[in-house]
């Protein structure tokens, strides 16, 4: 299924109907827009979406996830855009989970699609990845938080803006052990996802000097979610599942898939608090932050879309402004000089977390801290105080470059 | 031991010195306790805290020292307050989520920044009066006008320009790039430059006013602290020309730059997360807002010693102080 969102907006519109589509040559001072040619800037946004169930009603991802981000940031560039005669717009593609993508992206590279975000299993990503470079598209990935598309499978033309699970595992236990709870247990789930996740719970707690004293699977056996039995199996089933764990501080719960994660916390048997991908949880924004100018951002997003904004919207956001940037200081729509902008050392971006967002560019992942919140609010931001590093103190989040597997091209 | 008898030579000094140094009123905005601090500049203690509009942070005052304007940003207003009775006489039509302000040098047009609309509002200050409204750059904020009031500049956040405003056309005649986050734009006194801040870019941009070019990039540097955290917000240029002092944020200090060489010459320990800058009328004093540590701290401009910090209210984001 194909449908094309341009973000209006009446004034570049207008000035885009009476001029040229030419390249701008770079003004010292940019002068009056209306004197001015337009350049036209068109991001794809390539997504598999299926509605996906959660135990919490309050955890069901809105079905514009992602992409009401990415036209928050599309009418944010067209502000600065019409400064420079730059008008951009959004193309979104949507695909189903398992689906094969090649075909949808070859209708994209066919509309001469130059930079697209995806929001797609890393499978999906990697049969695209490479058909990508040949056609001199830049890919960015909003959705994917797999360690392996930066690692061995890394790209050259993919970037990420979605944090990885390391680097997530990481940023929580940076403050567990700050707050020297060192001991856990972690509890994960059957299914791929919670594995991997349960991986980087595994390699942080190595990392940073704390303990899995016991480790618990929790098999989905297709239980019933939300439904009145299954709440009161629930309070039964939970104590049961978390009785006789050796003496630890918290609990780590890895269930991505949503199966038993969240009916965790204040149902284990010993009194503990719970973390991970239930109780704190880390991500890459959180929709109450309003620290280091996030109201702003905060407000905006929820006056377009009617809902707070949640981490996937923040990362699509990031990669638009990305390119926002790239083409405002660039003064180009041109793709080789896109990608050198972005792919320079001194590239950052503001994104509304305390201190500027860069790559790394030995896989392209962008460094960026990780916010630990619960359902109300903040928590706390990793890094934490005191975790150094020679080089950036974000790059204790994460795979860092000694270990990287990946070899860039 | 040593530095006090460095404050101590400074205190003689003034001293000896001597001219008259006035009792002016500071006045704070604390953002997270919806009030306004006033401290006596000569004693350095907290005289009154008035009770304001919600979240406020840009703060001025009229040129005869009668009334106070206030952003008070989540009200989508500004206070007027009566310097005499610390009451709020009145509003001005702000236009929404007004964060920053300047006031033209004849003290009749107040220019706000309305951070969450994309706008500058130009109003008459005297009819309370919206004169227009100028589409501006992404998350507007910072506002430094020229000492002949012809030239306003804004700064935008996620835009990162400087947009020179013509104060008679109200038209924008340039829009110049800068480092991220742009938060701050300072005239010199003898309006040939602009000096603009960018946070998250950790830089001041010096720009020509006449040319619109940015003629110099002054960056910081600070032993045994991260770039990141070096985050440049308030500035504030001596009325000599010669010194200009900048607010360093999470760093907790501010940089003194000589304004001919952009040399950085000291850095001024102050408290955590400082943000806005005001001297005192006299120009002896320098006072900073720091934010997370709920205090102000007074700067002796002659010595760049901090002389006193000074607790006020929650988040203090905003700083002014009366004329003579």
């Amino acid at each position: 299924m194909t449908m094309k969102s341009t973000v209006p907006n009446t004034l570049v519109f207008f000035v885009a109907c009476f001029f040229l589509l030419v390249n701008a040559p770079q003004p010292m001072a940019q002068q009056n827009p209306a004197t001015k040619p337009v350049t036209e800037i068109r991001i794809g946004y390539l997504r598999a979406y299926e509605p996906q169930l959660a135990l919490s009603v309050l955890d069901i991802p809105p079905e514009d996830e992602g992409v009401a981000g990415a036209n928050v940031a599309i009418n944010d560039n067209n502000t600065t855009g019409r400064f420079l005669g730059q008008s951009f717009s959004l193309d979104v593609v949507r695909t189903k989970r398992e689906e094969d993508v090649v075909p949808v992206f070859r209708e994209m590279l066919a509309r001469g699609e130059k930079y697209v975000l995806t929001d797609i299993s890393a499978k999906q990503l990697l049969s695209i990845a490479d058909l990508a470079r040949e056609n001199g598209v830049l890919l960015f990935n909003v959705g994917s938080t797999d360690d392996i598309l930066r690692e061995q499978e890394c790209r050259s033309n993919v970037f990420h803006t979605a944090p990885t699970r390391t680097m997530l595992a990481d940023g929580l236990a940076q403050y567990l052990v700050w707050k020297q709870w060192r001991t856990w247990v972690l509890l994960y789930g059957s299914h791929e996802p919670d594995r991997l996740f349960a991986d980087a719970i595994r390699r942080a707690a190595k990392r940073f000097g704390a303990k899995i004293v016991e480790e618990r699977l929790y098999e989905d056996t297709g239980t019933a979610r939300r439904t009145d039995s299954g709440v009161v199996q629930v309070q039964r089933q939970m104590p049961v599942f978390t009785q006789n764990l050796p003496q630890h501080d918290v609990v780590i719960v890895a269930d991505e898939s949503e199966v038993f994660g969240s009916y965790v916390p204040f149902r284990t048997w010993d009194p503990r608090p719970v973390a991970g991908t239930a109780g704190l949880i880390p991500s890459s924004w959180h929709p109450a932050s309003e620290q280091w100018g996030g109201s702003q951002i905060q407000n905006r997003f929820e006056k377009a879309t009617g809902r707070r904004m949640l981490g996937k919207d923040m990362q699509a956001w990031t990669a638009v402004r990305i390119l926002g940037e790239a083409a405002t200081r660039t003064n180009s729509n041109d793709t080789a000089k896109i990608e050198a902008f972005i792919k320079d050392e001194n590239f950052s971006l503001a994104a509304f977390k305390g201190q500027k967002v860069s790559f790394r560019r030995w896989n392209w992942q962008l460094r960026q801290p990780v916010f630990l919140g619960d359902g109300r609010g903040v928590i706390s931001t990793s890094p934490q105080e005191g975790f150094l590093h020679q080089f950036s103190e974000l790059d204790t989040l994460g795979v860092d470059q000694p270990e990287t597997a990946c070899k860039l091209n | 031991m040593r530095r006090h008898a460095y404050l101590l030579a400074g205190a003689v000094a003034a001293v000896i010195d001597a001219a008259p140094s006035w009792a002016n009123a500071v006045y704070v905005s604390n953002e997270r306790d919806n009030t306004v601090t006033v401290v006596d500049s000569k004693t350095m203690e907290v005289t009154k805290t008035i009770d304001v509009g919600q979240r406020p942070r840009g703060i001025t005052i009229s040129h005869d020292g009668k009334h106070l304007y206030v952003c008070a940003s989540d009200d989508d207003t500004v206070q007027i307050i009566d310097t005499a009775t610390h009451q709020i006489i009145g509003t001005l039509p702000s236009g929404p989520d007004p964060e920053l302000f300047v006031l033209s040098p004849d003290g009749k047009t107040l220019y706000v920044a309305n951070e969450d609309d994309n706008l500058v509002t130009v109003i008459d200050v005297e009819k309370k009066r919206v004169i227009t409204e100028i589409p501006v750059g992404v998350e507007p904020e910072g506002m430094g006008i020229s000492p002949d009031g012809k030239t306003m500049v804004n700064t935008s956040e996620t835009t990162n320009m400087a947009h020179f405003i013509d104060t008679s056309s109200h038209e924008i005649v340039a829009n110049v790039l800068v480092d991220s986050r742009p938060r701050f734009a300072e005239f010199k006194p003898d309006g040939s430059q602009v000096w603009i801040s960018s946070e998250i870019g950790g830089t001041v941009s010096v720009i020509d006013n006449a040319s619109k070019e940015i003629v110099k990039k002054i960056t910081f540097e600070i032993q045994g602290l991260r770039s990141e955290a070096i985050q440049p917000v308030g500035v504030r240029i001596t009325a000599d020309g010669k010194k200009a002092y900048v607010a360093l944020g999470p760093a907790n200090r501010v940089a003194v730059v000589n304004t001919e060489t952009y040399e950085v010459e000291k850095y001024i320990l102050v408290g955590q997360r400082v943000w806005q800058l005001a001297f005192t009328p006299d120009g002896q004093n320098l006072i900073s807002t720091n934010g997370l540590s709920n205090d102000i701290t007074f700067i002796d401009t002659k010595s760049d010693e901090p002389i006193k910090s000074v607790t006020v209210g929650a988040l203090p984001w905003g700083v002014t102080v009366a004329p003579n």
